[in-house]
């Protein structure tokens, strides 16, 4: 699903190795079957701790305790104020730091793209958002109460150096969530969007200099059109990255399950209730739905990205 | 950024030359402002971290802290943090190595003989990426449940975590040593190595494999960045990995835990940096392959 933003950086490569891969197809149909047996451990490791995972979240959802088909447990997700509660909370979460992590990100994208493509601050900063964006929920989370928290560095300084005492427990609200989950979601726009920045020709904006284009009428009418659907795209990832974060929450908010994917923990943790112990799988279940429908979409949007930038 | 690197973009990135003389003052000010601040947001919570974890005791006649790393020495104060941060090293060597095991053979084997499943494999190991980690978890918490109960002590180690571990790293780990593996041609490579005498394993470990050592690299450490920062299933799973005692700690000693925190972002960051500055074609590979969320 991410082939096209693979060969969008090396597009002689995928053609480089089609050549040869192509003539192996032919000599491996006389092989017959055996060449794919040694395909048969990689394909058993990812059916146990893959797909059966999934397949026993899948049947779970579906059936009673005593196996018998039910769609209750799907149905769940509306019938529980709580359940549909922290769904809404997690889309609405998801996607304000989507649009804000993608907007600032983007910025940031270019500011960076404009310096040396080997320069130092580049390595750097793509570094640190490697880090930032996929390394840490828990440690961000202790990054923010270290910032804002009760003795935290600006709490402090506002209190000892300005008199302020603020009440800093908005951290502990869908605020601070929005504003933590922003912070990795920024970086993470860095990483996937500058590949997209650095595929914009030189070519494209000289076309559109020597016809009288100024720098706006460049973005508004060749480089805007061009990279919407690799900023779209990122736009998605950005949504189900937050959609799937559980760590960074957990850290923040321990008690109470706000989340979807906390409410899910809760299930899990205290399967008490008799005759709902599939419920978690249920919900588990819906935010499988949930994150495939998005990830079709940016295959699709990647498929349309390609044509453009090769 | 220095006046060096300006000159470099006037030579390497005439692009961004043509706009500087359409709006030069305009443009300079708006990067140096989203630089300014956006790297600001970034980097004031890391900065506090390092105020946090280096404070001493209050000193109640200032009302200051004074500077001390006592934080940071007594991590070792703490047998379950140095459980936690040897499990999640020895489930992160393991992890590499499972994965490396696992995935090249695997990909070599694709491009050289049965190129129509590239696409197959290609699915399966981006498919962790369309499946939260918490919905792994509900999944396999039954297949954890019978080992924990049929394997006796070697199914309730945190170390069987490593089975699920190589899966979530496949996607990272799968596009890198695939960004290796397209630049360069396999299936020759393959044939000279089996022309010249060489067996299967020797083809890929001897000829193969030092071929694509940037993307083996970039696998392995993104592999290992991301074992060191996996929270939400052993947490779920209740075994005591660095990320679980640090959440915990958290509770107790704020200042340990952050001093623990800072430690291990610092460690990921300057692996990835190393990578992407020294690992030949790396960059790109590391980039791409970090491309889609945990």
């Amino acid at each position: 699903m991410t082939e096209p933003s693979a060969s969008m950086s090396t597009p002689s490569a995928s053609s480089t190795v089609a050549g040869p891969a192509q003539s192996g197809a032919g000599t491996s149909r006389f092989k017959g079957a055996g060449n794919y047996l040694a395909l048969l451990p990689f394909l058993f490791y990812v059916g146990l701790f893959l797909v059966l995972p999934t397949l026993i979240v899948t049947l779970g959802a579906l059936s009673t305790n005593d196996g018998q088909l039910t769609m209750s447990n799907i149905a769940a997700l509306f019938t529980t104020d709580v359940f549909l509660a922290s769904l809404i909370k997690s889309l609405e979460l998801a996607v304000i730091t989507a649009v804000l992590g993608a907007v600032v990100g983007g910025l940031l994208c270019w500011a960076v793209v404009r310096g040396d493509p080997n320069g130092l601050l580049r390595q750097l900063v793509v570094a640190a958002s490697g880090v930032l964006a996929q390394f840490g929920g828990v440690m961000l989370a202790f990054a923010f109460l270290a910032t804002f928290g009760f003795n935290g560095l600006i709490t402090l300084f506002l209190k000892n150096n300005l008199g302020i005492g603020m009440d800093m427990s908005w951290l502990y609200s869908l605020t601070g969530l929005a504003i933590v989950y922003t912070y990795f979601q920024i970086p993470l726009m860095l990483i996937i969007f500058l590949p997209s920045l650095d595929g914009l020709r030189q070519e494209w904006f000289d076309a559109s200099a020597s016809l009288g284009g100024s720098a706006w009428s460049f973005w508004r009418h060749v480089g805007g059109p061009i990279l919407a659907p690799s900023f779209l795209g990122a736009l998605l990832l950005l949504f189900t990255n937050a959609f799937s974060a559980y760590a960074t929450a957990q850290a923040l908010i321990s008690q109470g399950c706000v989340l979807i994917t906390q409410q899910i923990a809760c299930q899990m943790q205290s399967e008490v209730i008799l005759g709902q112990e599939n419920v978690g799988k249920a919900l588990a279940l819906w935010m499988i739905v949930i994150v495939s429908v998005v990830m079709l979409i940016y295959a699709w949007i990647q498929r349309r990205a390609s044509r453009w930038v090769k | 950024m220095g006046a060096l690197s300006e000159k470099n973009a006037l030579i390497e990135r005439p692009r961004g030359a043509g706009k500087r003389r359409r709006a030069p003052a305009g443009q300079r000010v708006a990067r140096l402002a989203i630089l300014v601040l956006v790297l600001g947001y970034l980097v004031v919570p890391l900065l506090a971290m390092l105020e946090f974890s280096t404070r001493g005791d209050l000193d109640k006649a200032t009302n200051t802290f004074p500077r001390s790393l006592q934080a940071f020495a007594a991590i070792f104060t703490y047998p379950n943090l140095v459980d936690g941060i040897l499990a999640s090293l020895q489930i992160a060597a393991l992890t590499v190595f499972g994965m490396l095991l696992l995935l090249v053979p695997t990909m070599v084997w694709t491009v050289v003989r049965v190129p129509r499943m590239r696409r197959v494999i290609e699915f399966l190991c981006l498919l962790p990426l369309a499946i939260p980690a918490i919905v792994i978890v509900v999944g396999i918490a039954p297949v954890y449940q019978w080992m924990g109960q049929h394997l006796g002590s070697i199914g309730g180690s945190p170390l069987t975590l490593t089975f699920i571990s190589i899966i979530l790293v496949l996607p990272y780990s799968y596009r890198a040593i695939d960004a290796s593996l397209r630049s360069i041609d396999v299936a020759t490579l393959a044939d000279a190595a089996r022309s010249l005498g060489a067996g299967w394993p020797r083809t890929i470990f001897q000829v193969i494999v030092p071929n694509i050592r940037g993307g083996i690299l970039s696998a392995s450490v993104l592999a290992i960045a991301l074992v060191l920062g996996e929270f939400t299933i052993s947490n779920l799973l209740s075994f005591s990995t660095v990320q679980v005692v640090i959440y915990l700690l958290g509770k107790r000693d704020p200042y340990v835990s952050v001093a623990v925190s800072l430690v291990a972002l610092v460690f990921a960051f300057v692996l990835l940096f190393v990578i992407s500055r020294f690992a030949p074609g790396a960059d790109t590979s590391t980039q791409r392959a970090a491309e889609e969320p945990a």
